[in-house]
């Protein structure tokens, strides 16, 4: 690889979220000479904005994710307000059947996790209340962090390694001769790379289209609320009632869940729409959920606009064309995962594949023939109410 | 058999347009409210006009709408009495009542919407509303925001003890709630607000020991100064407040000092009122999208107004002080720095600033992680503003991440503005750099119980998930592809949590 310049880098990672950070904190730990690159602030997107959860069974990075988490504030020096340990709760049977699914998948995966009866659910969870039907308790592992504070820490931890940050320089155009990204073309100028990682959320697909690589996505904006503190809870890390979230470690309540609305994002990224009405449901599934707690303000709300794939589920790939192009979207559920997939992506800039788990599910390569019309087809494109209301009279 | 082209999980056809709707909703009851809701009246609309007032003694407790200081009687938790004094304080509602405006009190609006970019599935504009009891909707074809003003106020030792307060609240425990708890005032501020609220003073029987002004001169008009120095008040001049000290029931003194020559002076009081500035209560209009600019001539962030009523929403209209404050000028937030300048020179770096989260300057500054986290880490001690600042320009959203400045019950209205012009101070910079730290529905903080949606319509209960419903994205990795993921499917549907 060339030497470190300033007017590039040995890496240059465009996108200064939760995964493009931790890639390019990686990087740095491993020497090499790294610029992000941001349309606006560190991890002001989704990134900054969700449930903090991090308990993923589902991903090929989940090992990864739970052996990283408990280590993270300590490698990054500064908090994230980790916390280990999560107990999802029912209030219907149906959701009780659902949770012992998921209890069964971790333990399929070596994970202990108990089953609970509502006296035990109401010890871990002091402002669940009569209603609980039983739950599930994720020990030593799962657990939530403060997505703000983390993204802040990816930030400085990489700094502290000498990585750069360019906040406020919007990646352009991305620029290929030959096979190979040469660099990056931003209003601040041109930087010129060895290798490139696109981490760009929702805007991806437009950058990656102009070198020829078709990474489908359909941005989307999902909301959460915020209560003022409450005494802390044994357990933190407590939902359930269709809503992900958490109990902070300053004692707010914040929850998110239900309907998503489908947006269309330019290369300037979403607009700002923090919030909708939704948050008079959410505060109806809250106070539901701990009713000992439906005293509490909302005191706010805010939203993230996340980018999911036709099937929900990650790239991460290092591509054959252009071949130090390396290419990554967490379709939606990014934040927790994070430390694992920039240990990933470091692996696939630097070593050509990942060390500790097998991603050939999540290549890119799958999405080759889909048609161009498939967010048409999903419905996964702005609806309108009527629109909406017509399409439900047609299915009955 | 699924239509092409729907997502049943999506938020399109489960917000139902609102049972109720109403040609044009004035929020703010006001005169400026009142009178835009007499014209569109008279203009043959049919028009709802919702005022907070009286404002419950649990938000008043909060410090919401305005900076009340618990200087206030008992007499506010009598809720009857209140309605009455507030209907009465105010003719234009009872002209509004008789011209056939239908009148609301004691209702907040704590968020509006209207259709557009990524809120395409709502059916029509809407408002949400609020009494202490319950939360509703209201669709409305046309909006006015009459939402007033609000007083800037700024730390000093002491400030976060009961009898600190702004001059809008003092105005509105005297004019509109006749429950004003004080009898002897220090002023902080000499420019017209300060005038203003001084002379009301004196006319409703109260002592005015002084006016204390951090600039050399006087800053109203020499008449004013003159007619209250007539009546006893004195004006000083060139002084800072150091500290507020009081006891169980709250202020008993003021000490200034002239930073110039280090001279205390005490100030005996029982409130201390801070009339340094009035800014535009514009946080409904920023949940809305509505445009703002930092616009020192009309007192701080405000509406992007052409003609002053029009907003860059077609469907929502400004009218009164939200559009602009009378008598701000070019030099209004200049002034608000210079005040805070001053303050930030003579006060012990501990003092509080986010009186919710107990945020002081110093950490504030120092962009400190909050104390619950214990002690910093050796990476953050060493970090500051000044290093945050390298990598960008100032703002105050990321630092009230960092440190919770502004993230506590009362929704930043204590500290937002001060805490930009800290920021402004701090990286020698005009406030007009620091851009606004966004607001969020609900705009008044309400129970979990109160603003919940019982009522919710059957598509939002019957498609509910926790995240968007994909299937495919749940199953676990290693059965993607196998036989098993089919029976994977089947048992997790589209939910998991996250």
């Amino acid at each position: 690889m060339s030497a470190p310049s300033r007017t590039g880098a040995q890496v240059l990672v465009i996108g200064a979220g939760v995964t493009g950070l931790s890639a390019a904190w990686w990087l740095a730990r491993s020497g090499v000479d790294v610029l992000v690159l941001d349309k606006g602030l560190v991890g002001w997107e989704a990134s900054g904005r969700n449930g903090g959860g991090a308990s993923h069974y589902q991903s090929p990075l989940f090992h990864e994710e739970q052996r990283l988490w408990p280590l993270m504030d300590d490698l990054l020096g500064y908090s994230t307000e980790y916390r280990r340990e999560r107990v999802i709760f029912a209030t219907t049977e149906h959701h009780l059947a659902h949770y012992r699914q998921i209890a069964r998948q971790c333990r399929d995966l070596g994970y202990q996790v108990d089953d609970l009866d509502p006296a035990q659910v109401r010890e871990f969870v002091t402002l669940a209340g009569d209603n609980v039907l039983g739950g599930i308790h994720l020990l030593r592992f799962g657990g939530q962090a403060n997505p703000q504070r983390t993204v802040q820490a990816y930030a400085w931890a990489l700094q502290d390694l000498g990585g750069r940050i360019l906040q406020h320089t919007p990646a352009v155009r991305i620029l290929a001769a030959g096979g190979r990204v040469t660099g990056v073309e931003t209003p601040r100028g041109v930087f010129g790379c060895d290798q490139l990682v696109v981490a760009a959320g929702p805007q991806g697909e437009r950058l990656l289209a102009q070198v020829g690589v078709r990474l489908p996505l359909a941005p989307a904006r999902a909301e959460m609320i915020v209560t003022e503190p409450a005494p802390l809870m044994p357990v933190g890390g407590a939902d359930g009632n269709g809503m992900y979230g958490r109990q902070t470690l300053r004692g707010n309540l914040a929850y998110g869940g239900g309907p998503h609305e489908w947006m269309d994002v330019d290369e300037t990224g979403p607009q700002t729409r923090p919030s909708t009405p939704l948050l008079r449901n959410l505060a109806r599934r809250v106070a539901e959920l701990l009713p000992k707690a439906a005293h509490l303000r909302v005191i706010r709300s805010w939203a993230g606009v996340v980018e999911n794939t036709p099937d929900g589920r990650p790239v991460i790939d290092r591509l054959d064309d252009p071949g130090n192009l390396t290419v990554a979207t967490m379709s939606s559920v990014g934040f927790g995962l994070s430390p694992a997939t920039g240990h990933a992506i470091r692996d696939l800039v630097l070593d050509g594949r990942c060390s500790f788990a097998d991603l050939a599910k999540l290549s890119i390569k799958r999405f080759e023939g889909l048609p161009d019309d498939w967010r048409e087809a999903k419905g996964w494109r702005p609806t309108t109410h009527a629109q909406a209301l017509e399409a439900m009279a047609e299915q009955e | 058999m699924s239509v092409r082209g729907f997502d049943p999980k999506a938020q399109a056809g489960k917000v139902p347009p609102p049972r109720r709707r109403v040609e044009v909703l004035v929020v703010g009851g006001g005169p400026a409210g009142a009178a835009a809701a007499l014209e569109a009246r008279a203009g043959g609309a049919q028009v709802l006009l919702i005022d907070e007032n009286p404002v419950s003694a649990g938000l008043m407790g909060l410090d919401v709408p305005h900076y009340w200081g618990g200087r206030y009687t008992t007499a506010v938790h009598t809720r009857a009495r209140m309605l009455e004094h507030v209907f009465s304080a105010n003719p234009a509602l009872e002209a509004a009542v008789e011209a056939g405006v239908e009148v609301e009190l004691a209702v907040s609006c704590w968020g509006a919407w209207v259709p557009g970019y990524g809120l395409a599935s709502l059916p029509h504009p809407i408002a949400g509303l609020a009494d202490e009891e319950r939360a509703w909707t209201v669709g409305f074809d046309r909006l006015i925001l009459a939402t007033g003003a609000r007083d800037v106020v700024l730390s000093f030792k002491g400030w976060d003890q009961p009898g600190v307060m702004g001059a809008r609240a003092l105005q509105a425990l005297l004019t509109t709630y006749d429950a004003f708890a004080g009898r002897r005032l220090a002023i902080l501020g000499s420019g017209p607000p300060a005038m203003a609220v001084a002379r009301l003073a004196l006319a409703r029987g109260l002592e005015v020991a002084a006016l204390i002004e951090v600039r050399g001169t006087v800053q109203g008009p020499s008449a004013d100064h003159e007619a209250l120095t007539a009546a006893g008040v004195e004006f000083l001049t060139g002084r800072v407040p150091t500290v507020a000290v009081g006891g169980a029931d709250g202020v008993e003194r003021l000490e200034v000092r002239d930073p110039a020559t280090g001279a205390r002076r005490v100030v005996d009081c029982d409130t201390v009122v801070q009339a340094i500035g009035l800014t535009p209560v514009v946080e409904l209009l920023d949940v809305l999208g509505g445009a703002l600019a930092m616009q020192p001539a009309l007192g701080g962030y405000a509406p992007v107004s052409p003609g002053g009523t029009r907003t860059s929403l077609a469907e929502v209209f400004v009218a009164g002080d939200v559009a602009g404050i009378p008598g701000a000028s070019e030099g209004t937030v200049a002034y608000q720095q210079a005040w805070m300048r001053a303050l930030m020179a003579t006060s012990e770096p501990e003092v509080v600033v986010c009186q919710c989260e107990e945020v002081s300057r110093e950490a504030l500054l120092a962009v400190r992680q909050p104390t619950y986290l214990g002690e910093p880490s050796p990476s953050l001690a060493a970090r500051d503003l000044g290093r945050l600042l390298e990598d960008g320009p100032a703002n105050q959203d990321q630092i009230k991440r960092l440190t919770r400045a502004g993230m506590g019950p009362c929704q930043g209205r204590r500290c937002r503005e001060q805490v930009a012009l800290m920021l402004a101070c701090a990286s020698n910079q005009t406030a007009d750099h620091i851009p606004l730290a966004s607001y969020r529905a609900p705009v008044r903080p309400l129970p979990l119980s109160v603003l919940a949606a019982w009522d919710e319509a059957p598509a939002m209960s019957a498609h509910w998930d926790v995240w968007f419903g994909i299937t495919s994205q749940w199953i676990p990795y290693a059965d993607v592809g196998t036989e098993r993921e089919s029976f994977e499917a089947g048992v997790l549907g589209g939910e998991a949590p996250l």
